[in-house]
């Protein structure tokens, strides 16, 4: 039980940053907040959803702009996607960096696009790495004996 | 078993093609004690709710064609606006356009803030039209919308029921919520029978009613 205290404390530290750096919003509080007893591993569950619909669109994102002819209607479809499921996990930077990506889709600029995908890559990796190193603290101090709820 | 029966009491159908946004709604929907299905389009909407295209493209065809009539009682859709093929504005055109579906309350979702769309969704019939990402504070103002179409089931299903019909061994059958529909008419005849005791239980004991 000497482990659960400080883990604690390192949780609500590195929740911090994360808000405080803008990587996650106040979306992500609200997953939190509808775990509970009955479904104690809800944001693992929605997180692991977004890491593998992410990991797709942006496949496809990098496959259909190193086309030759480029289709800007199914870029733009997936950088919907990408956006609308960054904000349902409050994922703020990887939403923004979609915002101007759609920008530069409208005005068909593949070289601005290439380098808007680059920019949600970086963020999806970011947070991706982040919110693992979150979970595992969360795990170690289950493993430890403490329970996870949202200050 | 209070916890139990206030669980039941709604049915909301909700339509997402986003697997994380069906999760979402899913757990806010049930947080908030509804019933919860989630469909990922608006064509297996239509198909939970028996909805049949020849039939309703027939105006001709009334409203009680045992063809398409309501499998499973629905007391609210809730549907995104931006799916590909059927957008939430075509599936809640489809049910306002319905003679058997249109009492049915829709709400639409929507990750754009377009005053245009949002307009002509609320002119079309929607109730409400929330931004996503939802949140707790937006399904919780559901339920006035199901209270209403529920109401008015109510007054609708006691014209139906004939002055002669036995309401014997109502009490059984109709504290079942989750009955098969050969139930409904037993829990037809309970909800004539209970509404002059108790305005909330005559709403619960109505759950399950199918309505034509």
């Amino acid at each position: 039980m000497g482990a659960v205290i400080p883990l604690q404390r390192q949780i609500i530290d590195y929740t911090t940053s994360l808000y405080n750096e803008a990587i996650l919003d106040g979306q992500f509080t609200q997953l939190q907040q509808l775990q509970d007893e009955s479904n104690p591993d809800f944001v693992v569950e929605v997180v692991s959803l977004f890491f593998q619909d992410s990991q797709r669109l942006l496949n496809d994102l990098t496959a259909t702009l190193n086309q030759k002819i480029v289709d800007f209607k199914r870029v733009d479809a997936h950088v919907h996607q990408l956006k609308g499921s960054s904000s349902s996990i409050g994922a703020q930077r990887v939403q923004r960096a979609c915002i101007i990506f759609r920008n530069y889709c409208d005005q068909q600029n593949t070289e601005g696009c290439l380098k808007c995908l680059q920019q949600v890559k970086n963020e999806y990796f970011l947070v991706k790495n982040k919110l693992e190193t979150l979970f595992k603290l969360e795990q170690q101090l289950v493993a430890a004996g403490g329970s996870i709820h949202v200050q | 078993m209070g916890m139990a029966t206030t669980k039941s009491e709604f049915h909301v159908l909700a339509v997402d093609d986003s697997i994380i946004d069906r999760k979402l709604i899913e757990r806010l929907l049930k947080t908030a004690s509804y019933q919860v299905t989630t469909v990922d389009s608006g064509s297996k909407a239509l198909e939970f709710l028996g909805f049949c295209e020849d039939v309703e493209s027939n105006s001709n065809e009334p409203s009680t064609s045992p063809n398409n009539q309501q499998e499973v009682e629905v007391n609210l859709i809730i549907t995104d606006y931006c799916m590909p093929e059927m957008t939430g504005y075509d599936l809640l055109k489809k049910i306002k356009e319905s003679s058997s579906f249109r009492d049915i309350p829709v709400v639409i979702m929507s990750s754009e803030n377009v005053p245009s769309r949002i307009s002509r969704c609320l002119e079309e019939g929607a109730e409400e039209f929330f931004l996503k990402p939802v949140r707790l504070a937006d399904v919780n103002k559901l339920k006035p919308h199901m209270m209403k179409t529920k109401n008015r089931d109510c007054q609708k299903a006691e014209e139906e029921v004939s002055s002669n019909e036995k309401i014997a061994s109502l009490e059984i059958k109709s504290s079942e919520q989750t009955q098969a529909e050969d139930g409904n008419n037993n829990k037809r005849k309970a909800t004539e029978a209970e509404e002059e005791l108790s305005q909330d239980r005559t709403r619960r004991r109505y759950n399950g009613l199918t309505v034509i």
